[in-house]
Order: structure tokens, then C-alpha cells, then sequence
């Protein structure tokens, strides 16, 4: 009972903190925290299916939701058809390379027992594969890279509706996260960290460096929506129908028509970007709720317990013939797919896909300081970790600025300390970040909304 | 009057009391051994005479001083020494190094008590700058109950120490044991090997579910029917 | 044929754009890797805040220097940051027995499980990371003063008459003499003295430590003298020999955690053998080799490429690939790590 009234109480609390920014800032921030807030939320469950769960800890996050964040240009971007035919095949045999490649090494480790002749043949192979590689990947890559770089110099995508995006990326950060699961999941906790952290600056290394796939650096940008766009929706009659009701009152104290069609125009004009977003949150609150839902069944089901009985005493579990192993790489792999899902979302609600812009600290060790604070091992702490934080994220900025001013108002205004300080305020925001989560660890371990007791 | 005195301890890991109420005591200068089945708390007694383990109730006296609330790093400088029956010497260091770090808070000259332990283990003087890990199981041990020596102690608690060395090597570690007993070191010793044990023991304690079932010399508990026929195989 | 001037000249090459740059950027994550590496063979984790820690260390350097360029001290041809790293070294232990107390200890005396104190860690750097960039900013700071080259590639072809020169710049030589100094005052600590054996003993066998006597609070507080004055010099070599940017010396975590692993995590000798392999690879390959077998091979057999294993562009990505490479194959490192 009291659990429950916890959780609606900082619900309500977290509600009234975005009703005031509407209110005091403006409600089109509102709402842009607001979706950001989602989206956090739902990279948030992802870390906690991992760390809550299971008790996997993979620093990596930033690599699967810039993998979702692919998956929106590869969906959503026409393809390119001159780049296909111009080195589409030089790509597809490079890919069919590294594939054989993988599955001779594969087979060689399976087969061969010497461990001299299995690592020369593995040398080889690689050496050979290499070279072959060189061959058809960088002619291809060249020319595909130079079809009209300005504007694609890519192989583009498969010009789908970008919504479908959020489930493809689902599918590969899932993918991605089998191969690496596989690969790393034997480890050590503060192995599995480290290694995860270095794989995933390997992909954002990718991202940035293989321009054929998404023009790196360069970035995609104008991906299509899934919600209408503000200059459309203010051309239609529903639309503007639908503001001029809902501000009725506003409108009928003016007499003048002129002034009547000025004001509806502007307020059509700004209403059209809340509405813009709130269709967004729309969507994002339906997938929120979709995979709460799913979370919460996985938590209770029998499922659900073996993973806390193995999270909690790993040896006993191992004991009693779980395939521990087997067992860390499901649930690995469904928290990377709502990673996925999470960054597909978020490039969407972009835009844009930027790979230059992903760094831990926001992608990684951001969503891990959600998870801690909102309490892990609990789906509603970690939506509501996800709020809490990306709203200090964001309104730590002003706030900082604003407490500086408080604290240099003594000062002159053309004072040398004055202006560095006001210019280097927003950087506290990372200080508050750090002592929020220090703070948490130290005196409420199991954050503001603990995980439940369970009786098995 | 005896050196040490462990009186009435009751005290577990947190679970069920381990040990239920046993009492140990060790003479000055002799060598008490705890026999018993397994899980009948003889590392747990040695444990809790340790500090190593809170107890729920009883004592623990050293020379007429009670210690019971000390802290086993201060019980170091009691003049206790311990030797763990696994993970008792530092792998990665040489020989020369684990006994030094046996007197890391002595200020004297060690070089004395350096020499007595490799008289008392001439085969440490031979492998001195050898790393202890690449040592042998009994050799190992020798080096385990060197270190503990070199805080030049009045009490030496050594548990199981020859657990899995081989009989040779066993009898050798005895008869080292009797040796340091001789230059007036009072020992206690936890033992799954009971007979060798006792025979070297002035006093025995047979433990069984964390009480003292017999106590005696070593000679009468070797002679006794009843641990006979239940610890020493008839 | 090439002749023998062909092959010294290709070597000459090589040392100009691969050996130099290597050996210092070898030696700079060497010293963070040391660092890393005795963190985590005393307190058992991996310290995510010790780029950071770097950071902050070369900020106070640069303060340093600056006041003093400001009250026109200098050391001549040597950089005057050198006269400002024993001071940043204090205050800089200093921020690191702060931080200790105020946040590990907790942990540390509660026996908490390792990846709590990872998790700290990362509290640990978002803090020092706002602290830097709120104090020096996130800017690029470049505070190298002094003689810039001990001799430069035009100087060196006058001297050899050779068509490659070779330039050695003066940070480089520091670098190295900085770094073979303090790895062999940390040697001679470790395995001569006192404290020094007793740290090695604490992180082989912690509960036998304890039973002869070694005090864990002192242990831990000298570690975190000895992390921080390795931070501070590392990531102070690193900016003079390139620049100093917050971002960067974050980014530094990863090759510094590749080379305390490649060695063997735990191990100072294989902190120092990692480091230098991890920027040995970094830059051998992704240097383009074409000159160099020009040099070498006769005109026919010249290569028309580059020459180059990998993109420019996969430099840093390197050592992630090389960390998980060794994580996968062989996680106890090339020195068995653990312990110190």
C-alpha cells in the first residue's frame, strides 16, 4: 500500500514539475522534456531488464541505441538506386566475405585441436580475408561515395514509413547484441563494463567512418515523420477549426475581423508545433505502456524469478542447473532490443540521424544514473528515473545559471570572475548528475522507488 | 592457570549457533589440538578465539586479560598468530617477502627470528628468492607457518596445516610444530588428522555439534574407546 | 636495388612517424595505466574517473603554469609546466584522499561489491568532469612553452645528409625521461620498501595482510597518493606533448583501460608493456607504408595504395578492439594480472 501511494505520489510530483515548466517557461518545452522523458524512460527499462533483472552491467548502452538510430535512416531513406548499382554488389560481396570468413574461423576452432595450427590457420584466414576484402570493399565504398555526396553518397534505405524503424531498431540492436552477448558475457562484471564501453565506441566509430551505410559524419537529416508537419497542418480547415473552438473565448472579445484572423493565425501558427508534439507523445506513450506492460509480466512471471534468484546468488542457481550462461544472454538481448527501440524513437523524434553527437556521458552513463536514482529492479522506478533525470538534465542548465546569478550579484557586471562564472555555470549540470547519483548510492541503495519484496 | 581460555562460546555466521557452548584452553608453552567430524566447528572455535567471528555469548582470555571485544589485527600484537588453512601465503611474493611481511609491524633487528625459521625450514633458506606460489603444497605450508613465526609469537593458531600434504611432509610439519612448542610458544591446533595430531598434543578437545564431547591429554584421548572407535578408525 | 642509404632512409621513415610518436604516446598511457592498474589491485575496481582524475591533474598543472608565466618564472628551455607538476601533484592527492574519504571509503568498509564502487566511480566523473570544464573550461588549452624541438627533421637531414629526417620534439624526450623515472621510483617502492611490499602483499591476499598487521586505511590512502601522482603526470605529458581538452582526456579512459587489461590488470610490468603495445598498435597500423617500401623495394614491385591496414579513422577504435579482443581470448592479461 504505502509502495503504491510512493509511486503515485512521485508520479504526481514529476506530472506538476512539467506543468510548471509549461507554465513558468513554455509549454512547447514542456512537451519537448516531456517526450525526451519517454524516451529516456524506455532506455531506462532497457538498462534495467539488464541491471535490474539479471544484474548485467553493460556501459555500452550509447552502441544499441545508436544501432536503433540507423535503423531509422535504413527504413525511412529511399534507396539510392545509382549508388546500389554503382558498388551495391561490391557491399553485398564484402559482407558475403566477412561472413565466410567468420564461419571458417568458426569451424577451425570447432575442429582443429592444436592450438599452434588453429591460431596460424586463424592468422590466415584473416590475413586472406583481408586482402580480399581490400579488394572489392574499397572500390565499392569510392564509388559509392561519390553518387552525389552532397546530398546521399549512400546506399540509402528501404524508404519505408519510419515508424516501422522502431521495430527493426529492435531487431538489430538485438542482433548486435547476440554477437556481442556471445562474445562477452562470460566475463567478469567490471570486465563485461569495460568491454561493453569499448565495443560501443566501436560502433559509433563505424557509424561515423563507413559513410556508405548513413554518410558518417555527414549526417542524414530531414528523415520523414509518422505525425504531420506543422506548415501542412496548418493549412487544414479540421485544424484550424479545431483551435479557433478550442480558444472561442479568446476570439469572440475581439470584433474587429481583421484582428480575429491575425490572432487565429498566430495562434493556429503556434499551436501547430504543440500539436506536432503532442502526436509524438502520443506514440511514445503508447510504447512506453506497451513494454511497461510486457516488463511487468516478464518481472512476475516464473521467468522473471529465476532471473532475480539468479541475479541474487549466482552459485546457488548455477547449483541448481541453470544455464546461467544461456539464461544472461536472453535477457541481454531483450534489454539491448528496447535499447533499439529507444534509439530508433529517439532519431525519429530527431529527425535526424548525427552519429558525431553520440558520447557516454549523455547515451550511457546518463541512462545509468535513470536507472540507479529511479530504483533498479523496478520497471516504475526506472520510467520514473528516466523522468527525473533527463528534467534535472535539462532544467539543471537554467537553474545553475540562475543560482550563479544569485550568488554573483555582489559582483560587478564587468567583473572578469563574474563572467567566467556565469559562462562556465551550465557545466554544473554534470555536477549535479554525479552528486544525484552519489547521493542515491550512499543513502537510498535501492533508489526512490525500491524493488518489491517478493515472496517466492 | 591457562595461557589462553575460550569459555562457554556460542556464536554462528549469522544462520543457527555453530558453536554451542565450547570451552578451549591452552597451557603456556603447550600444544592444545581440536579434533572432531566435519562441520563440528573446530574452525569456527579457532575463528571465534581469533576474533574472527562476533560471539553471542562466553569469553576469550588471553594471560588473564580478556580479549573477547579486541580486534584481530590487535590480537597480532597479543602475540597470536595465525596460519589459515588455505590462501596462507602470498603467491605473488617471494619467500624472503612473505616472511618479512610476517613482521611488518615489528620495529627490531628480524634478522634473528629470520635465521631461526630457516633452521626450523632449511628448504626456505634454498628457494629465499622464489615466489611462493611456485612453490610446493607442503613447502607452501612451510612458508605459512614461517610468516607466522616471524611476529615472534607467544601463541600460534594453526588451522589443518597439513591438509593436503603428504604423509612424509605431514610428519616432518609435526615434528616442526614439537620444535617451535620447545622454544616455549604456546600452539593450538585444528586437525582433521587426529592420531598424528594427538600424539604430539599435551591437550586434545574432540568437538562434536559445537560442544566439548571429551577432553583430555592427548595420550588419554588416544587411549580412550569411544574416540577410538569414533575419529581414529578403530 | 635499394642501397644501404634507401634502407637507412626507410628506417629513418619509420622512426619519424612511428617510433617517436609511439614511444610517447606509449609512456603517457603507460603512466595511466599504472595508475588504473594499482587502483584496482588495492581497492579491487576499475576506477571509471581516472581520466578525469588525469584531467583535473593537468588543469592544476596549467594553473600552475600560468601564474607563474604571469610572474615571468620559467625554467629556460624546459617547459615551465615542469615546475608546476610537484605542486599540481600535491593538491591533486589531495582531491583524491578527499574524494576517498567522502565517497569509497563508505564502500570500501561496508565490503560492497565491486561493481557499486564502479558505479561511484562513474558518480565520481561526472563530478570532476563538471569541476574541470567549470574551472578551465572545455576548451582546447595549450600551454607548452619553452624550446619546441631537440632537433628538427631539416637540422637532422643537414647533420646525416640522409633524404628522411627525423624530428624529435622536445616534449617527447621529457616524456620518456618523466616516465622512466617515476616507473622506476614505483618499482623500487613496490619491491624495495617497506610500505611498498606490504601494498603488494594487501592486493595478493587481503585477509593475510590484514592478519599480519597491515593497516588497510594507510594502504589505500598511499595507493590513491601514488594513482594521483601518476594521474597528474600522465595527463600533464599528454598536454604539453598535444593539447589539453577535458573531452579528450575522458576519451583516454578507454586506450588506458586497454592497456592495464593487455598487460594484465593488476600488474604494474604489464601496465607498462601494455601501454606501449596499445600505442604501438594504434599507430603502426594506421600508418600508410607506401613510402616506406618505396624505399625498400625495387621500382618495379612499388605499391600503387597507401599501404595502410586501417582508416586514419579507426585510430582510437583500435585499442577499444584490441581491449576486447584480449577480454574475450585471454582476460587474465599477458602478465596474469590481480595482483600487484
Amino acid at each position: 500500500m504505502i509502495d503504491r501511494l510512493k509511486t503515485q505520489i512521485s508520479f504526481l510530483v514529476m506530472f506538476f514539475l512539467l506543468i510548471a515548466v509549461g507554465l513558468f517557461q513554455s509549454w512547447s518545452l514542456s512537451l519537448a522534456i516531456f517526450n525526451l522523458c519517454l524516451i529516456s524512460a524506455i532506455m531506462a527499462l532497457g538498462v534495467n531488464i539488464q541491471w535490474g533483472y539479471a544484474g548485467l552491467i553493460n556501459i555500452g548502452v550509447m552502441g544499441f541505441v545508436a544501432v536503433g538510430g540507423l535503423a531509422a535512416v535504413l527504413v525511412s531513406q529511399p534507396p539510392v538506386l545509382e549508388a546500389w548499382s554503382a558498388g551495391g554488389y561490391g557491399i553485398i560481396l564484402s559482407l558475403f566475405i566477412v561472413l565466410i570468413v567468420v564461419a571458417i574461423i568458426f569451424l577451425i576452432r570447432r575442429k582443429i585441436k592444436k592450438i599452434v595450427a588453429k591460431r596460424i590457420l586463424i592468422f590466415l584466414t584473416i590475413i586472406i580475408g583481408l586482402v580480399l576484402l581490400n579488394k572489392f570493399y574499397d572500390p565499392a565504398v569510392s564509388s559509392i561515395e561519390a553518387i552525389n555526396p552532397a546530398k546521399t553518397g549512400f546506399l540509402g534505405g528501404a524508404g519505408l514509413p519510419i515508424i516501422i524503424s522502431w521495430i527493426v531498431g529492435g531487431i538489430f540492436a538485438a542482433a548486435i547484441a547476440w554477437i556481442i552477448g556471445n562474445v562477452t558475457l562470460g566475463l567478469r562484471s567490471d570486465y563485461l563494463a569495460i568491454a561493453t564501453l569499448g565495443i560501443s565506441e566501436i560502433i559509433i566509430a563505424i557509424l561515423k567512418h563507413e559513410d556508405w551505410l548513413s554518410r558518417g559524419v555527414k549526417n542524414v537529416t530531414g528523415l520523414p515523420r509518422p505525425v504531420p508537419y506543422e506548415v501542412n497542418l496548418q493549412g487544414y480547415e479540421w485544424f484550424i477549426n479545431l483551435i479557433s473552438y478550442i480558444n472561442n473565448n479568446k476570439l469572440s472579445k475581439i470584433i474587429s475581423i481583421d484582428e480575429k484572423n491575425e490572432l487565429l493565425r498566430n495562434l493556429v501558427i503556434e499551436s501547430s508545433g504543440l500539436f506536432v508534439k503532442i502526436c509524438y507523445s502520443g506514440l511514445l506513450v503508447s510504447v512506453l505502456l506497451i513494454i511497461l506492460f510486457f516488463c511487468n509480466r516478464a518481472l512476475n512471471s516464473p521467468w522473471g524469478r529465476m532471473m532475480r534468484s539468479i541475479r541474487d546468488n549466482e552459485e546457488a542457481a548455477n547449483a541448481m542447473g541453470k544455464n546461467i550462461f544461456k539464461q544472461h544472454l536472453q535477457v541481454f538481448i531483450l534489454g539491448s532490443a528496447v535499447l533499439g527501440i529507444a534509439g530508433a524513437m529517439l532519431t525519429t523524434l530527431n529527425g535526424q540521424f548525427t552519429p558525431g553527437s553520440y558520447q557516454p556521458l549523455r547515451f550511457t552513463f546518463l541512462i545509468w544514473i535513470m536507472v540507479i536514482v529511479g530504483g533498479s529492479g523496478n520497471n516504475l522506478g526506472s520510467i520514473l528515473g528516466g523522468f527525473f533525470i533527463w528534467f534535472l538534465w535539462i532544467e539543471a542548465e537554467p537553474m545553475s545559471i540562475f543560482a550563479m546569478q544569485l550568488l554573483t550579484s555582489s559582483l560587478e557586471e564587468s567583473s572578469l570572475i563574474k563572467s567566467h562564472l556565469m559562462e562556465s555555470a551550465p557545466h554544473l549540470r554534470l555536477f549535479i548528475m554525479g552528486l544525484v547519483l552519489l547521493i542515491t548510492l550512499r543513502f537510498r541503495p535501492k533508489g526512490i522507488l525500491p524493488e518489491k519484496i517478493r515472496r517466492i | 592457570m591457562s595461557y589462553l581460555y575460550g569459555k562457554n562460546m556460542v556464536g554462528g555466521y549469522g544462520g543457527a549457533d555453530i558453536l554451542n557452548g565450547c570451552s578451549i584452553k591452552v597451557n603456556r608453552g603447550e600444544i592444545a589440538v581440536i579434533v572432531g567430524p566435519n562441520g563440528a566447528g573446530k574452525s569456527t572455535a579457532m575463528k571465534a578465539i581469533l576474533g574472527l567471528l562476533k560471539l553471542k555469548e562466553g569469553k576469550i582470555e588471553l594471560n588473564g586479560q580478556d580479549i573477547t571485544k579486541i580486534s584481530p589485527q590487535e590480537r597480532v600484537k597479543y602475540g597470536m598468530a595465525f596460519v589459515p588453512q588455505t590462501n596462507n601465503v602470498f603467491n605473488s611474493m617471494t619467500v624472503r617477502e612473505n616472511l618479512e611481511m610476517g613482521a611488518h609491524l615489528r620495529e627490531d633487528n628480524i634478522l634473528n627470528t629470520l635465521n631461526q625459521v630457516f633452521k626450523l625450514f632449511p628448504v626456505l633458506k634454498d628457494k629465499e628468492k622464489q615466489l611462493a606460489g611456485e612453490l610446493s603444497g607442503g613447502q607452501r605450508q612451510q612458508v605459512a607457518v614461517g610468516r607466522a613465526m616471524m611476529t615472534n609469537p607467544d601463541f600460534l593458531l594453526l588451522d589443518e596445516p597439513t591438509a593436503g600434504v603428504s604423509p612424509i611432509v605431514m610428519n616432518e610439519l609435526f615434528e616442526r610444530i614439537l620444535e617451535i612448542k620447545n622454544t616455549g610458544v604456546s600452539i593450538l591446533i585444528v586437525e582433521q588428522n587426529a592420531r598424528q595430531a594427538l600424539s604430539i598434543a599435551d591437550q586434545g578437545f574432540v568437538l562434536v555439534n559445537g560442544t566439548n564431547k571429551i577432553s583430555g591429554t592427548g595420550s588419554e584421548l588416544l587411549s580412550n574407546e569411544n574416540v577410538r572407535r569414533s575419529f581414529l578408525g578403530g | 636495388m635499394s642501397t644501404l642509404v634507401d634502407i637507412i632512409n626507410a628506417f629513418a621513415l619509420l622512426s619519424n612517424f612511428v617510433l617517436v610518436p609511439a614511444i610517447s604516446y606509449g609512456s603517457q598511457l603507460a603512466l595511466g595505466a599504472l595508475g588504473v592498474t594499482l587502483i584496482f589491485g588495492i581497492l579491487r575496481f576499475a576506477n571509471f574517473a581516472h581520466g578525469d582524475l588525469m584531467a583535473f591533474g593537468t588543469m592544476i598543472t596549467i594553473l600552475f603554469t600560468w601564474w607563474f608565466q604571469s610572474l615571468n618564472i620559467n625554467l629556460g628551455f624546459l617547459p615551465t609546466a615542469i615546475l608546476a607538476l610537484p605542486f599540481a601533484i600535491i593538491l591533486t592527492s589531495m582531491f583524491a584522499i578527499i574524494i576517498e574519504k567522502s565517497v569509497f571509503r563508505f564502500y570500501r568498509l561496508n565490503k560492497s561489491p565491486p561493481v557499486i564502487l564502479l558505479i561511484a566511480s562513474i558518480g565520481v566523473m561526472f563530478m570532476i568532469n563538471a569541476i574541470v570544464r567549470f574551472i578551465i573550461g572545455p576548451n582546447d588549452q595549450r600551454f607548452f612553452d619553452g624550446e619546441k624541438f631537440i632537433i628538427r627533421a631539416g637540422e637532422f637531414k643537414e647533420i646525416t645528409g640522409l633524404s628522411e629526417g627525423i624530428a624529435i620534439k622536445s616534449t617527447q624526450v621529457i616524456t620518456l625521461i618523466v616516465t622512466l623515472v617515476a616507473v622506476m621510483l614505483l618499482f623500487y617502492f613496490l619491491n624495495r620498501t617497506k610500505t611498498g611490499k606490504a601494498m603488494r602483499a594487501f592486493s595478493d591476499n587481503e585477509d593475510l595482510a590484514l592478519l599480519s598487521g597491515v593497516n588497510p586505511d594507510r594502504i589505500v590512502l598511499i595507493t590513491w597518493i601514488i594513482a594521483a601522482t601518476l594521474a597528474t603526470i600522465a595527463g600533464t605529458l599528454y598536454g604539453l606533448d598535444k593539447s589539453f581538452k577535458p573531452f579528450t582526456y575522458f576519451m583516454l579512459l578507454l586506450p588506458i583501460f586497454a592497456s592495464a587489461i593487455l598487460g594484465g590488470i593488476g600488474s604494474p610490468i604489464g601496465a607498462v608493456v601494455g601501454g606501449y603495445i596499445i600505442a604501438f598498435s594504434e599507430i603502426m597500423l594506421t600508418y600508410a607504408y607506401k613510402k616506406f617500401f618505396i624505399y625498400l623495394l625495387p621500382d618495379s614491385l612499388s605499391p600503387t595504395g597507401l599501404v595502410q591496414l586501417l582508416s586514419t579513422d579507426y585510430k582510437f577504435a583500435i585499442s577499444f578492439l584490441i581491449l576486447v579482443i584480449v577480454l574475450v581470448l585471454r582476460p587474465s592479461g599477458i602478465f596474469k594480472g590481480k595482483t600487484l
